[in-house]
């Protein structure tokens, strides 16, 4: 049989010698390190006891598995380390589980295998613990069975004095995005549904962009990446939890062309799709400007800029967040209500 | 459009005076984009926007619901359906409610999906639930095309599938409900905006059909104002149904790069080729003649019973939804509204779907002060 064809069974997570080659041909070969080589049933970390640890976790199950800027193996590590970033944290190491479905095709796992580990290393992060198992295909046949599912912690350390917190958000302050909004998620929606055109996910570390704020003396109230739900949840999530008003200008709210056309076939709205390497920053509207310009200076950053501002809570609508339309009226933005959207991370 | 134009035409929308006027957009598409680009914040007190019957899921009678929940349980049997559809309630549960009970019903983005789902699992039954106004049915038609061709067996459409114009007809039966309307753009681009000419003939009220976009729904709104009040004129000088030329230039067509005056013939014919029009109830307005579109005898073996449902007009105590998609009332002045139905807990269709009026109205509420 040629070498990739091979595909998942059972025998790879049942811990006999399936799994060993599997765990010495794929994960140990890209994601080889000090600490996992020591194969433990668990990794003792290296820790400065004066920082404080920051933990995160989350789950991918984005469908295709490979998509045009990224695979889920580059998503879990972006996905992870970026909460980690949104902390004022600096992320210093991954722990990762594997959900195979019987009938993955080796080949596909060891690239997004070595992926992951590529991602890892550009973020400064060591992936230190891991564990596969198998399960039977749940997949619709439509979509080709094979899955890969992911799970993945972050543990960092939080950088001195900075705490940005999503109750930080304060009257006065600006809001700034870091760059095009809807990028992933228009393209895993034209990849699922056979539409062909040059979308690429923004998948990418927000490291350079949060570092560019942090060392250079911003002070960041808020920071958040705006992943599922899409900006318009990710700021009513703030509202909340600040007791604010947002209030948003249409004009100012960067899409990229490409993605204004999908959404528009589509009947999508930007403010509510997922990206993958996009954040808010809300700071001191005296410093926004400097903050725009740091953030410009970053690769993540490129198309950043301010998008509104933070107000006193209104009487008749406590947290409400809303837009300055093009034609001068107000629209109302809301959380996203409900399904409706595919996996999209 | 000229910028310098479009702010004229703001300003005159903003400071209009005289008699008021009832204008309606017919279609859910057309809600949603006057909500979302803040239009309705600087109109005139003279001009009021109502929403119409525009929206599919809206017009769907419970009983629909509960045949599509029948297949859903039924063995070796497949519902497929868009996902607007999952939330709808029939009369005791809807899909979603049905598909946590163990029922089977797949959410897609395309019908075209069911072709490859239908050839992985030949010995299950596929039942697309078809539901749409001409927009959709061309894609049906399509659909039916591949079925025959790949010679597959195993899907069948359950339809509820309708024609908006004569739902305008019977909304311009009332006269006091509008002055003039916003027609369907997608609609309108499969059937062409000399649909309109008959209506516009017979009542003498003004049509525009116009594209999705802030600057497209200010202009619309601008010239249907503009031409109701134009019609309005001649229909108290008398010259109403008297004559075909009291109606010259009520109809325009502002959305030119996608609508033309008899639309996509090749759609047109490939939905006459499978399908016929005859009547179909609508939630809220009744039966109407020759609204809705049925498989062609040649191709019945595709069908699931869609002429065999029961008459059905049932809706929740106290829901209004029919009186909404009629124009008729706000949804807000509907008493269930706000208070036991809301987005996440619908009693009835317009609050359901994204296209539907009272959800529009419920999601963009406080910002407006309605």
């Amino acid at each position: 049989m040629k070498e990739n064809a091979k595909k998942i069974t059972q025998a790879h997570g049942a811990g006999g010698r399936d799994s060993a080659e599997l765990m010495r041909d794929v994960f140990g070969k890209h994601f080889s390190n000090n600490i996992l080589d020591k194969l433990e049933d668990g990794a003792v970390l290296p820790w400065n006891v004066a920082a404080r640890p920051v933990v995160s976790t989350d789950s991918f199950v984005v469908k295709p598995i490979e998509f045009r800027g990224g695979d889920i193996g580059k998503l879990s590590v972006c996905g992870t380390v970026n909460d980690l970033l949104m902390m004022g944290a600096i992320p210093k190491y991954l722990t990762c589980g594997f959900v195979l479905e019987e009938g993955l095709e080796i080949a596909t796992l060891e690239r997004v295998v070595a992926s992951m580990a590529a991602t890892a290393r550009a973020a400064g992060v060591l992936i230190v613990a891991g564990d596969t198992k198998v399960i039977e295909s749940s997949a619709k046949a439509n979509e080709g069975g094979g899955g890969l599912l992911i799970g993945a912690s972050g543990i960092g350390s939080l950088r001195d004095g900075a705490t940005p917190s999503a109750s930080n958000a304060r009257p006065g302050d600006a809001v700034v995005v870091s760059g095009n909004l809807g990028d992933h998620h228009a393209c895993i929606l034209s990849a699922r549904m056979g539409i062909e055109n040059d979308i690429a996910s923004d998948c990418a570390i927000l490291r350079e962009t949060t570092d560019s704020l942090l060392d250079n003396g911003i002070d960041v109230h808020v920071m958040r990446d705006v992943t599922r739900g899409g900006l318009g949840t990710v700021l009513n999530e703030i509202a909340a939890l600040s007791d604010v008003t947002v209030e948003l200008s249409e004009i100012d709210i960067p899409v990229n062309a490409g993605v204004a056309a999908f959404c528009g076939v589509m009947g999508l709205d930007p403010l509510y799709m997922g990206n993958e390497g996009k954040m808010i920053a809300i700071v001191p509207k005296e410093q926004a400007a400097r903050a725009v310009n740091l953030m410009r200076a970053t690769d993540t950053g490129r198309n950043a800029r301010v998008i509104g501002e933070i107000l006193l809570p209104s009487e008749r609508d406590r947290n409400l967040v809303a837009m300055k339309t093009k034609v001068g009226g107000t629209r109302r933005i809301n959380a996203l209500f409900g399904e409706g959207l595919p996996r999209i991370c | 459009m000229d910028r310098r134009d479009l702010g004229k035409k703001i300003e005159y929308l903003k400071r209009r005076t005289g008699e008021p006027l009832k204008l309606m957009e017919v279609c859910g598409t057309h809600t949603a984009g006057i909500y979302k680009s803040g239009i309705r914040d600087i109109l005139s007190p003279t001009i009021r926007l109502i929403s119409g019957p525009g929206c599919p899921v809206c017009v769907t009678p419970a009983s629909y619901i509960d045949k599509c929940a029948e297949y859903a349980l039924a063995p070796a049997h497949t519902i497929m359906c868009f996902g607007d559809m999952l939330k709808v309630p029939g009369k005791d549960r809807s899909l979603s409610e049905v598909r946590a009970e163990g029922g089977r019903a797949e959410m897609i983005y395309s019908p075209f999906e069911v072709l490859e789902r239908a050839m992985s699992e030949p010995k299950r039954m596929f039942i697309v639930a078809a539901v749409g106004f001409e927009t959709t049915v061309p894609a049906y038609a399509l659909l039916l095309e591949e079925l025959i061709e790949r010679k597959i067996e195993n899907v069948k459409l359950l339809t509820a599938l309708k024609s908006a114009v004569p739902a305008i007809g019977r909304i311009c039966e009332e006269d006091d409900i509008a002055d003039g309307f916003l027609c369907p753009g997608h609609v309108s681009v499969v059937t062409g905006s000399a649909v309109y000419e008959p209506l516009a003939a017979r009542y003498g009220k003004p049509f525009v059909v116009a594209g999705f976009e802030a600057e497209h729904l200010t202009n619309a709104i601008f010239e249907l104002a503009r031409l109701s009040e134009i019609a309005r004129d001649r229909r108290r000088d008398g010259n109403l149904r008297n004559a075909d030329k009291a109606h010259g230039g009520l109809v325009l067509n502002l959305y030119g790069e996608a609508v033309s005056a008899r639309g996509n013939v090749r759609a047109q014919s490939a939905m006459r080729k499978y399908f016929e029009a005859d009547s179909v109830e609508w939630r809220g307005l009744g039966a109407l003649d020759a609204s809705g579109f049925y498989l062609r005898e040649e191709y019945l073996r595709f069908d699931a019973g869609s002429r065999d449902l029961a008459p059905d007009d049932s809706m929740p105590d106290g829901c209004r939804c029919a009186d909404v998609v009629m124009g008729r009332v706000n949804p807000v002045d509907c008493p269930l509204f706000g208070v036991s139905c809301a987005p996440g807990d619908a009693r009835g269709p317009c609050m359901v779907s994204a296209e539907g009026a009272c959800g529009i109205v419920y999601e963009n509420m406080s910002a407006h002060g309605e």
